[in-house]
């Protein structure tokens, strides 16, 4: 981007703040975006506009919602189980989903703010679905506690510390709902877990997972496309270098 | 205090197809129309950056806001009924053009059998064929008497389609469009279905095959095939849903006034008539009366009982004594199917919400079934609809749902796997039903709609059946692997089945068995009109929309006719 406009994008926020309606169009959405991510001043607008990350920008990859490096950890090794690194790519860790999840926690997703959350709250059959009093963000935090003590309990050692043998058999108890829980199973924790281990793997990295698509890549999925209409009917299967809707 | 606003002819509650519909051909008469969306103006402009998995098909954005209303649930009448806390088994609408703005667009006629279900039934198979539980009844309309407005529907939406369909009921018309193109995947499914003298067709599709314009004027653009379709919305405006088609022909008018973040949460009766709705501006919080000399409810299934019954208008069904009309038939679908694992790698990535071929061989009384302990059956279908990599993670039986091998087995079955899946019919039975809950409220104090559901007998028998079928269809296609979808017990509101909820506020052709006649208007109020597939006295094994879209046809020139001549219509 030229410094010029670097100018009139700061003078811009500046004299209307970023809620003006008026001058919407793809480059200030860009902006919005990066304006939600962490990072600074105009040099964060400019990655959102990029949709990359650059060294002088500073980097998404920080915390917002767990708040010491030893509940992070404990999230990035138990996600790391689940969707493991192989010959075919990445895993959990290297494809950012502990800070995709730790960002969705932050937001809507962790506070359940779409959902009905009023009370009473009754156990209920599992045919009736999440009926837990308890929002996302409270269930992450608690059931990333609960790994760590159940790691002490059986082990006496951390979650971190213990092997990948040791960590999945912490990880099936959840599963299968061995593990005490308060307002919430362990096993509907393990099942959010399990899921936004897949969702942080694979949704579009605008979101701060599926590190460099490459959750994409392994899977042969192409992201954002325009149009299949001139391949739809080839008999061949079709590589397609995937697209991210940061890249336009 | 509420504000009393100037009178209109006509308001519908909720601007989706049903209300679209009703909306445009009301003001194309000259009436004035006022329709009040509970949700926001939203268009193919708002579908930029739609390719968004996470956002849409996940975490559902353009859907109903559940913390405002949900619905409560419970499978049997001992169970404590809990609320809906979050979206599952369907995904109700929310905005302009309701849920029909994230359908696929599989848009099927029912089949003529439907409509006279009881007597043919009766007919051939004696008056006990499922027992006095399931409360069977024709729906006061035959097909042929419905298939004007059908092919209206069809031609307001351009549907493409081919018409190979030997089981149709007879078309006036051939469809509007072509039929979608052919894939691999779908030929092979095709080749299979024929070397088993079945009787494969295209699946009608409001995905439109080639730029189309309706007789309103009203432009479809061609489908892409961009494989973002169930769950999303179109950002060509090649999906043909109400904001593209019926809205603009409405507001072209001048007779049509549409205002957003309106929440009806009353239907106003004087004496034996309604004489308008009241409502929320859930921005300002405002309460309105806006009067009107017809109102129609076109607010989907759930929220159309509701409002009849929180106003108090029509008698409540009570499984206890079987009386009552209001809530009763409740039906919904059944999914047999069966899942094949090839070695062979298929672009399932690419697709279109009802690109597919089907066959009804196995659907209706199409097949013979004196020896079976069910009725009907389901449309089989094998559709590519673009699969997408959170939602899809096939695995082969008996592989763990986490670690290495998971991670492995879906990556490689993503491209190599997928599903033969029908829509059983679902027949109505005495213990499922619509009431409202006594202990749940809405975000404006009403109590929230509370289903009893449960599976019976009919749809085990049914299920097993034709998932036998399916997977005797992937055996031939030559997947390595074939598995058939495993028997089912209880309905489950937690995985996501189909948006085809029915019943509730039955048409009928006496006020004895249902809420509307067979114009949809109410039985006992005649400036009352409600349509929605509540309307439905049982649920086909087709996708409801087509015949939906029909009967809203039928409802507005019932609500045109009124208008002049008034009184009952039929
Ligand atoms: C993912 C998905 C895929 C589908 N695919 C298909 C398909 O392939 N084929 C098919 O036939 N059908 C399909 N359907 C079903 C189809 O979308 C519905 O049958 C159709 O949209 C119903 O139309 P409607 O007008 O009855 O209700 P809706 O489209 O739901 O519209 C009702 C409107 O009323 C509004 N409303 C509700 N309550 C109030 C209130 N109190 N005050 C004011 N406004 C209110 C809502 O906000 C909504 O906009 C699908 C549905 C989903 C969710
Ligand atoms: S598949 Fe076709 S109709 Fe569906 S969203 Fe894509 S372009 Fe639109």
């Amino acid at each position: 981007m030229s410094p010029e406009k670097d100018i009139s994008r700061r003078d811009f926020l500046k004299t209307t703040g970023i809620a003006a309606g008026t001058l919407v169009g793809g480059g200030l959405i860009g902006g919005l975006v990066g304006y939600n991510m962490p990072g600074k001043g105009t040099a964060t607008l400019e990655h959102g506009q990029h949709g990359t990350a650059t060294e002088e920008t500073g980097s998404p990859k920080a915390k917002m919602f767990f708040m010491n490096q030893r509940d992070f950890n404990i999230l990035t090794n138990a996600t790391e189980r689940i969707f493991p690194e192989d010959d075919l790519g990445p895993g959990a860790k290297g494809l950012d989903v502990p800070y995709f999840i730790d960002h969705q926690l932050a937001g809507q997703y962790g506070s359940n703010s779409k959902e009905y959350m009023h009370g009473p709250f009754g156990e209920g059959a599992p045919t009736q679905g999440y009926q837990s009093r308890l929002t996302r963000a409270e269930i992450f935090k608690q059931g990333v506690q609960k790994l760590e003590s159940e790691a002490q309990n059986r082990y006496k050692k951390s979650f971190n510390d213990l092997d990948g043998k040791q960590m999945d058999e912490i990880l099936t108890a959840f599963q299968k709902g061995e593990v005490q829980m308060s307002g919430v199973t362990s096993a509907l924790f393990f099942t959010l877990l399990r899921a936004a281990t897949l969702e942080g793997a694979y949704s579009d990295p605008i979101y701060g997972g599926n590190r460099n698509m490459d959750g994409w890549r392994m899977k042969g999925f192409p992201g954002h496309q325009m149009t299949y209409i001139t391949q739809i009917e080839d008999p061949k299967f079709q590589k397609i270098e995937p697209n991210s809707l940061g890249s336009h | 205090m509420a504000t009393t606003l100037p009178s209109v002819d006509v308001v519908t509650v909720g601007v989706g197809w049903t209300g679209g519909i009703v909306a445009a051909e009301c003001s194309k008469a000259g009436l004035k129309v006022v329709g009040l969306e509970r949700g926001q103006k939203r268009g193919t402009e708002d579908f930029q950056a739609i390719h968004d998995e996470y956002r849409y098909a996940i975490r559902y954005d353009i859907m109903q806001n559940l913390s405002k209303e949900t619905i409560t649930f419970r499978n049997n009448r001992n169970m404590k009924a809990l609320p809906m806390r979050q979206l599952g088994s369907f995904l109700l609408g929310e905005g302009l053009g309701g849920a029909g703005t994230h359908w696929n667009g599989m848009t099927y006629r029912f089949l003529p059998y439907d409509f006279q279900i009881k007597t043919l039934t009766d007919k051939h198979y004696g008056p006990n064929k499922l027992g006095p539980d399931y409360l069977l009844q024709d729906w006061g309309l035959t097909y042929d008497e419905l298939e004007p407005y059908f092919d209206k529907f069809e031609k307001t939406t351009g549907i493409s389609g081919d018409d190979k369909n030997p089981f149709s009921g007879k078309r006036s018309n051939p469809y509007p469009t072509g039929p979608m193109k052919m894939t691999p995947m779908l030929e092979k499914f095709e080749k299979a279905a024929k070397n088993l003298k079945l009787s494969p067709y295209m699946v009608p599709s409001a995905n439109v095959s080639e730029v189309y314009k309706n007789p309103d004027g009203e432009t479809i653009n061609a489908c892409q095939y961009c494989g973002f379709c169930e769950r999303f919305g179109c950002e060509y405006g090649a999906k043909s849903s109400a904001e593209i088609t019926v809205v603009p022909t409405a507001l072209k008018t001048g007779n049509f006034d549409l205002r957003y973040n309106a929440n009806v949460v009353e239907i106003l009766k004087q004496g034996n008539k309604v004489t308008g709705v009241k409502y929320v501006d859930t921005v300002s919080g405002e309460e309105f009366i806006q009067p009107a000399n017809v109102v129609v409810l076109t607010s989907y299934v759930f929220n159309n009982a509701k409002l009849l019954m929180v106003s108090k208008i029509g008698e409540r069904y009570d499984p206890a004594t079987g009386k009552g009309t209001l809530g009763r038939n409740y039906c919904y679908q059944i999914l047999p199917g069966a899942v094949g694992f090839f070695d062979e790698q298929f672009n399932t990535f690419m697709g279109a919400g009802s690109l597919g071929v089907s066959l009804d061989d196995y659907n209706g009384d199409n097949f013979d079934h004196s020896d079976l302990d069910f009725i009907h059956g389901g449309n089989i279908a094998l559709t590519q609809t673009g699969t997408r990599p959170i939602g899809s993670n096939p695995a082969p039986p008996d592989t763990p749902a986490w670690g290495p091998e998971f991670k492995k087995q879906s990556i490689y079955y993503y491209t190599r796997s997928f599903g033969i899946g029908a829509q059983g019919a679902s027949m109505p039975h005495k213990e499922n039903y619509l009431s409202l809950d006594s202990v749940y409220k809405d975000a404006y104090g009403l109590p929230l709609m509370q289903l009893t559901y449960n599976f019976t007998d009919q749809d085990r028998a049914l299920h097993k059946y034709i998932s036998a079928r399916a997977a005797d269809i992937m055996k031939e296609m030559g997947a390595k692997t074939v598995v058939p979808n495993a028997e089912i017990t209880d309905y489950n509101i937690v995985p996501y089945q189909t948006t085809h909820n029915t019943g509730g506020t039955v048409m009928s052709l006496k006020p004895e068995n249902g809420v509307v006649n067979n114009y949809l208007q109410h039985w006992d109020v005649e400036n009352l009109f409600a349509v929605s597939a509540g309307s439905f006295a049982h649920n086909s094994g087709y996708n409801p929309t087509g015949t939906l879209g029909a009967l809203a046809y039928r409802c507005a020139e019932g609500v045109v006719k009124y208008s002049k001549s008034g009184g009952s219509l039929v």
